[in-house]
């Protein structure tokens, strides 16, 4: 049994207008994720990523679709019989200055939730636990009695996920939370993040736009278009062998750090296209109209999440022409 | 080749209790047409050395040593740094928003610099305004230019505050973190975007990151600045292939990639 499996879920937010406009953020997602498993989700900004995150918090209202846990189903639940689950499900976002309340120390903030989750807990018991998760995230005593203003965005970032395990969960969503820091500290917080995952043997979901990063963390990726799942697999799958296009963008987007560099960034120059189109055809591919490999049945139907080899899931009408995965378009 | 930017002994201050120097005796410059990435993290006074050029020091900051741009001091009395933003030195920031105004259409903002700065009449502006968008590869540049900046994505924003920056046609333009709040593919975009525009208008460029994923490929010279001074400086290709200081070095290694994951 999954630990936690989503079916169907969609998300609609209204736009302005009718509600024939109605925007599905998330469009009939299923995945599973297993018992301490760490499952990657890349997609760009606006791609429904965090909403996706969120529906499984609870965070936004489904549209269709279900959230079940431990195989039962939690989507339903009035907000009284999911408060236990907010114990089992906690999160990390991008901005940690946002998740922390200013007026409050990193010790004060980091046993907060104890005071709503666990009721009747003695102060004193509530700042012998908040010590001992700042101190397994690498926070020292002396800085946990700062107020935020005074601490760097990766101190921060390593209370905020201090405070997300306070009260051992057993599922962690962690979205973007290295995005807003230095390439240095992204470092540090990757190693954390993945330490922990071993210690704890922790499962969770791990949102980035950035697929090396997603790459250094995860086994299994999924890589989400507009709303929908367009491929899943194992990182060396979607690294060594992408099926979607989409993939192949986000692989080439990642920086090869050597003397070629500038010379391939001059070709992606001389090519370049211009910034990607908004719109996506009605009922065709979402991904058409910045495709270098679509063909006119792709702006006509949309490829559904079919299995691929060995467990791999791929939405494109044309990935069984490249079996072995698309090569490069940096490449040459 | 003589320095279009030539900086000498530069030192920021900021008067605080304690005071704090941000950049120390850096010596630096730009020739025409190049491109040079500084490097560094948070709070290692990349920014303020962007900003002190070019007279946008906080109140409390001050600036001593010499930055001289195509032969002219900037600083000292009589704010000449004023004179030579916008048609000499342009200005790219992380937040492109903040380069925009709200509440004016993206047309009339960029006609306003171009009008203002070159002296173009309302119908020549309106033209430019268009061809500039043409420019940054902002599609349906007709209708964007109707728009207001919250109507647009963040990369088009960014790409508009791109547009800004040339429609004075700066000889050097300063990016400070252009792409740092862009996803990969847009940044990817964005930086070939500005490299073929370098080409294009002939200009020099002086660009900060933390990233030097990002500046590996935009740069011909390359100068990691850690705690206010700058610890290494070398040709693009010399640093890639294995720089100098050990913290060049580090930061080198930060950079995700997806080495030893194919």
């Amino acid at each position: 049994m999954s630990l936690l499996e989503l079916r169907g879920v969609t998300v609609r937010y209204r736009q302005p207008g009718d509600g024939a406009r109605d925007l599905a953020a998330v469009d009939g997602v299923d995945f599973a994720i297993a018992e301490h498993e760490m499952l990657g989700l890349v997609g760009e900004s606006g791609c429904g990523k965090t909403t996706l995150g969120r529906s499984i918090l609870r965070l936004v209202p489904l549209a269709a679709g279900e959230v079940h846990w431990r195989g039962r189903r939690i989507d339903g639940l009035s907000q009284r019989a999911f408060r236990p689950l907010r114990r089992e499900l906690q999160c990390v976002f991008q901005d940690p200055h946002a998740c922390l309340d200013p007026r409050m120390t990193i010790a004060a903030s980091v046993a907060e939730p104890l005071r709503a989750l666990e009721r009747g807990l003695a102060p004193v018991e509530r700042a012998r636990r908040a010590r001992l998760r700042l101190e397994e995230v690498g926070i020292a005593d002396e800085l946990a009695r700062r107020y935020p203003h005074q601490l760097s965005g990766g101190q921060l970032q390593r209370a905020v996920i201090a405070r997300a395990l306070i009260v051992d969960p057993g599922f962690v969503v962690c979205d973007e939370p290295v995005s807003a820091l230095d390439v240095t500290i992204q470092g540090q917080i990757v190693e954390l993040l993945g330490r922990i995952r071993v210690e704890r043997r922790l499962a969770s979901l791990f949102i980035s736009h950035n697929l090396a990063v997603v790459a250094r963390l995860c086994e299994r990726v999924m890589v989400m278009y507009r709303g929908r799942i367009v491929e899943t697999g194992t990182r060396r799958d979607i690294v060594s062998a992408p099926l979607h296009p989409y993939t192949r963008e986000l692989l080439d987007a990642v920086p090869v750090i050597d003397v070629r560099a500038r010379e391939r960034l001059l070709r992606r120059a001389q090519r370049a296209r211009p910034a990607a189109v908004d719109r996506a055809p009605a009922g065709g591919c979402a991904f058409a109209a910045r495709c270098p490999h679509a063909l006119p049945l792709c702006r006509a139907e949309r490829p559904q999440l079919m299995k691929a080899e060995s467990g791999r899931q791929v939405a494109c009408h044309r990935a069984g022409e490249w079996p072995g995965g698309l090569p490069s378009s940096m490449a040459g | 080749m003589t320095a279009l930017l030539a900086v000498r002994s530069l030192t920021v201050d900021f008067a605080a209790s304690p005071p704090v120097r941000a950049v120390d005796s850096v010596d630096l410059s730009v020739a025409e047409r190049e491109s040079v990435a500084i490097v560094g993290e948070s709070g290692s006074g990349k920014s303020q050395l962007l900003h002190a050029c070019t007279g946008l020091l906080a109140p409390n900051g001050r600036a001593t040593g010499s930055v001289r741009f195509d032969g002219m001091e900037l600083l000292g009395p009589g704010n000449r740094a004023a004179a030579v933003r916008g048609r000499g030195i342009g200005f790219v920031f992380q937040d492109a928003s903040g380069s925009l105004t709200p509440h004016r259409r993206v047309g009339d903002q960029l006609a306003e610099i171009a009008s203002a700065t070159r002296g173009l009449d309302r119908d020549a502006s309106r033209i430019e305004s268009r061809r500039l968008l043409d420019c940054v590869h902002l599609p349906d540049a007709g209708q964007r230019l109707r728009e207001y900046p919250h109507e647009l994505s963040g990369g088009m924003r960014q790409r508009v505050a791109i547009a800004l920056a040339l429609a004075a046609r700066p000889r050097l333009l300063f990016a400070d973190e252009p792409t740092t709040a862009l996803d990969v593919t847009v940044q990817a975009e964005i930086l070939a975007l500005l490299a073929g525009l370098c080409r294009e208008f002939g200009m020099a460029l002086l660009l900060v990151t933390h990233d030097l994923g990002v500046v590996a490929s935009l740069a011909d010279r390359i100068a990691v600045m850690n705690a206010g001074r700058l610890v290494e400086t070398a040709a693009a290709a010399d640093f890639l292939r294995g720089p100098k200081h050990p913290y060049s070095a580090s930061l080198l290694a930060a950079v995700p990639t997806l080495a030893g994951l194919q």
